[in-house]
């Protein structure tokens, strides 16, 4: 019997007009287009974008030159250089990552013991040549300044997940 | 011998051992802070409890001896609670600050945390926190993460001799620190940093600079004394970060001395050639390579009598280089070369034996019963063959020293002998006519009447009972005797004195690599022909090329004016010559001075080679750190030299090549590294009877620990460091007050026609009407002779 309903479902094409059925679907419901760039799809508080440095209220840079990011990085797109600044604290000499390598993967973010780097909603940027997409200490925290407080909601909402 | 089982398995063991010892040994690891296997034991950290069957507790397995039938068990459920309990305690007082802490990546207690600790700490009350000790330049402290394993303090008593760090407060409160504020001067001090199970000891240097996953290993070899220290050198992108011991139980145990250690930091100096450089009308132009070389080539081509060019090597270059560089220099026909650069008096030099050293490895002069050592201020020296001699004194040995000053010694002295250096060849003819009379042998010829008219003393006489007592004894010569003008004939009696108390004459060689200068022939005297026998030639010693003023000079990987024994002298026959071409990793005013071509080439770690230690054993390494700009390994710039001189045999396609060859020279398999130790006992050759009575003042000159060469000159931690601050002329209560000079005055030094301007600094261990100012520095540059008579006018 399971052969006989076999035979008769290959033969009157049954699955293709199964699939052609959504395809028929799609074809008439109403479409949705998101007019970008005025319009834009809802992002998640994870959503996973351009990088940027965070300080502490007082100013003070939150990284500490601990490399595990750069450690973790499984695409080696994070290159960092320590030093011991003269009040004697650990920090970063330069602190470089290459967009052109980076595959937002996260796992900086993840592995940061002090929530320095950190991933920010922007995924809208662009350069005009190569070097434009390698980010230096100086611009990650100009995007973490400019940020800071959409940041800071974005990681406060998802405290409780972590 | 007893059979144990741990974990279900059989494992022998010596009777007396503690459990973790017959653990390592099998294989079965065990978590420790506390041990170390060239410590004493403390079992104070907890850490390596073990279930022993029959015992009603967890015992800690570095403090319990082995018995036979003892059933161990180490991964138990009892054990593993036991740990897990310790290492909760450990943790309630360490801070959470991994991430900034240099240790990192390579922490015990990270590493058994994971292994054996809880995920979770039921303890929530206050953290200890500690004040943070500045104890001198060399290493960080961060006491808070201190465990109190005592590692650090057990070192200071144990291997440095030096207890200077000690644990004050009990229980919680209990804290590391040198009760007073003081900074660690061991030459030692940086093992605690190795030793250090957590981040509470880390060096100064490249503090913050790396992480330890970032780190490439390289065994290497230390090239700042004669011992051959056996080191890791680790680099992040070709460049040095740090340099740590590497365990050889024949040399160096797990130790190396702080110049080892830190002395990487001058690679990195400002001064580093990066190019070759020529002088065209008095200035100075950067060439290339090919340009440089053939500009020496051809102005060493055009001294017509070879004679007349002198060639002067470092003792801390590879043996390759040496070797290639006496290879060219003997090709073009000149047989002035030398490496000697302190050494004054070259009237024994035929008698010199295929290569001074030691006559027994390094780690057997810890099993001497007796010894004497002439001139040499070992512990700065030679700083683990100090820690060799303090572990046989603590076993035992009587060690007495003959020196013109009384060096602090780290172990018991037996006897002392501080006499000034134009007295010390009666000392030793005083020791002769001791070891003569006990002597049943007769009297080599002229010995009886040499010592006839010195009087004997009741010391001299025990010092050498006990060296003939002893079944193994040795008589030391020391870098400083090898200096003094009188070397030949105190270096007679002392050999006479070893053969008659039954003793082995030891040599402790200046540089790192004199033993490689010897038997690659790197001396006026003898070129080094098949077989290790070698034929003798009549070239110019050191002391002589600069005396006659050459036409030409070359000199390989010295500073001349911190260097030699007379640097006055030397500038001058420089300035005085048609040619000179300086081989050098660093350009300084004085070389650019004294130079009409500088040619970079690279230190000892930026090339493959051998070092030959004092023991002669052959330790080759290849290259660790990345060349500084165009910089060459020196045995690639002689080879070229050797082409460009059309000289047969410089075909060499690696230092491999060089050093093979040398060896089939010597008679030495390839894969052979060890030379057999021949004896160093001399031919009696009575020497001449100097008497000295002399009013004059005398120099003391000895080559500092932190001045021995131009990569430790420059490193900059070490120079911050007491043993550094040798810029003074040091003079004992006695001749200050003949003088009328006081403590930091600043006077006039004078020594024939030149002058320094140092400070005086009165220090009672200098022996009378002698003046103490260490060879190398930078005062010192501008004087002649290290032991000549010298004049101190109040300024």
């Amino acid at each position: 019997m399971k052969q006989l309903t076999q035979f008769f479902n290959s033969l009157f094409l049954a699955e293709l007009f199964k699939g052609l059925s959504v395809t028929g679907r799609y074809l008439f419901k109403k479409k949705i287009t998101v007019q970008y760039p005025e319009e834009k799809t809802p992002q998640s508080y994870r959503f996973r974008g351009l990088h940027a440095q965070r300080r502490y209220a007082n100013g003070e840079e939150r990284c500490i030159a601990c490399k595990l990011c750069e450690a973790i990085c499984p695409a080696l797109a994070i290159s960092i250089e320590s030093e011991e600044r003269e009040d004697g604290s650990r920090r970063t000499k330069s602190y470089d990552i290459d967009l052109t390598k980076c595959i937002f993967c996260g796992f900086c973010e993840e592995s940061c013991p002090v929530d320095a780097i950190v991933e920010t909603r922007i995924f809208e940027y662009h350069g005009e040549e190569k070097s434009d997409l390698y980010m230096t200490k100086e611009k990650l925290l100009a995007v973490g300044d400019k940020y800071e407080e959409q940041i800071a909601a974005d990681r406060a909402e998802d405290a409780s997940y972590r | 011998m007893v059979t144990i089982e741990i974990n279900g398995q059989q494992v022998e063991a010596e009777q007396g051992q503690m459990l973790i010892e017959a653990a390592d040994k099998a294989g079965i690891a065990i978590p420790r802070f506390c041990y170390h296997k060239n410590l004493s034991i403390s079992a104070s950290c907890r850490m390596c409890l073990v279930e022993v069957e029959k015992a009603p507790k967890p015992m800690p397995a570095c403090a319990t001896p082995v018995a036979d039938g003892m059933v161990v068990n180490t991964k138990s459920t009892y054990a593993l609670a036991a740990q897990k309990s310790v290492m909760e305690f450990l943790l309630i007082n360490h801070p959470l600050d991994c991430p900034v802490c240099d240790q990192g990546g390579e922490c015990d207690l990270q590493e058994f945390s994971i292994g054996y600790g809880s995920d979770k700490s039921q303890y929530a009350e206050i953290k200890r926190v500690v004040k943070d000790k500045d104890i001198g330049p060399l290493i960080a402290t961060e006491l808070t993460r201190c465990i109190h394993c005592t590692r650090c303090v057990r070192f200071g008593q144990e291997i440095a001799g030096m207890r200077e760090l000690g644990a004050t407060g009990r229980g919680d409160w209990m804290e590391i620190g040198t009760y007073i504020e003081k900074s660690i001067d061991s030459e030692l001090s940086g093992n605690i940093i190795d030793l250090c199970p957590v981040g509470a000891l880390t060096s100064k240097v490249s503090r913050f600079t790396y992480r330890v996953w970032e780190l490439a290993n390289n065994d290497s070899i230390s090239a700042h004394d004669c011992i051959g220290s056996n080191c890791n050198a680790q680099t992040k992108n070709g460049e040095i970060k740090r340099v740590i011991s590497r365990q050889n139980d024949s040399i160096n145990d797990a130790w190396i001395s702080d110049r080892d250690r830190y002395s990487f930091e001058g690679l990195q100096s400002d001064d580093r050639l990066t190019k070759p450089m020529i002088k065209k009308d008095g200035a100075w132009t950067e060439a290339s390579w090919d340009d440089a070389l053939q500009f020496a080539v051809n102005s060493l081509k055009d001294i017509k009598d070879k004679s007349q060019i002198g060639t002067v090597c470092s003792p801390s270059v590879t043996t390759e280089e040496m070797y290639l560089l006496q290879k060219v220099m003997r090709g073009i026909g000149s047989n002035n070369i030398d490496h000697r650069l302190r050494q004054s008096d070259f009237r024994g030099q035929d008698q010199d034996p295929l290569f001074p050293g030691l006559g027994m490895s390094v780690a057997d002069v810890a099993a001497q019963q007796a010894a004497i050592l002439i001139g040499s201020n070992v512990r700065k020296e030679q700083p683990i063959m100090g820690h060799q001699l303090r572990q046989a004194s603590l076993k035992g040995a009587k060690i007495s020293f003959v020196n013109p000053v009384s060096f602090d010694a780290n172990f018991n002295v037996a006897h002392e002998f501080t006499i000034a250096p134009s007295q010390m060849f009666k000392e030793l003819k005083v020791l002769a006519k001791v070891a003569l009379e006990n002597s049943s042998a007769g009297a080599p010829e002229g010995l009886a009447a040499l010592v006839s008219s010195v009087k004997v003393t009741d010391e001299h006489k025990q010092c050498i009972a006990e060296l003939s007592d002893a079944d193994n004894s040795m008589v030391i010569l020391g870098t400083i005797v090898q200096a003094m003008p009188n070397y030949s004939a105190m270096r007679i009696l002392a050999s006479y004195i070893a053969d008659a108390s039954n003793s082995t004459l030891s040599y402790l060689t200046p540089g790192a690599n004199t033993s490689g200068a010897y038997l690659s022939g790197l001396l006026p005297n003898r070129t080094q022909v098949a077989q290790g026998e070698f034929a003798n030639t009549d070239g110019l010693d050191t002391q002589a090329m600069f005396a006659q003023k050459l036409k030409a000079y070359i000199l390989y990987g010295i500073e001349v004016e911190r260097d030699l024994d007379n640097p006055v002298q030397a500038s001058q026959a420089l300035d005085n010559a048609d040619f000179v071409v300086s081989l050098s990793a660093f350009v300084t005013d004085a070389i650019k001075a004294g130079s009409d071509v500088i040619l970079p080439i690279s230190t000892i770690t930026e090339s493959s080679g051998t070092l030959i230690n004092v023991a002669g054993i052959w330790q080759s390494f290849n290259a660790v750190s990345k060349a500084k700009g165009l910089s060459k390994p020196g045995w690639k710039v002689l080879r070229v030299m050797g082409n460009l001189f059309n000289i047969d045999g410089f075909d060499y396609q690696s230092s491999e090549d060089v050093i093979n060859e040398l060896k089939s020279a010597l008679a030495l398999e390839n894969s052979q590294s060890e030379t057999s130790r021949a004896t160093n006992q001399l031919v009696w050759d009575c020497p001449e009877n100097i008497s000295a009575q002399t009013t004059d003042i005398q120099r003391i000159a000895e080559l500092s620990i932190y001045n021995v060469d131009a990569v430790t000159r420059r490193a900059t931690a070490l120079q911050k460091t007491q043993d550094a601050q040798v810029d003074v002329a040091k003079i004992n209560s006695a001749l200050a007050k003949k003088l009328k000079l006081e403590d930091a005055q600043a006077v006039t030094a004078k020594q024939a026609d030149n002058t320094a301007q140092v400070t005086i600094s009165i220090d009672n261990k200098i022996t009378d009407n002698c003046v103490y100012l260490s060879a190398g520095n930078v005062a010192a540059s501008s004087l002649g002779g290290g032991f000549d008579t010298i004049e101190l006018i109040p300024a």
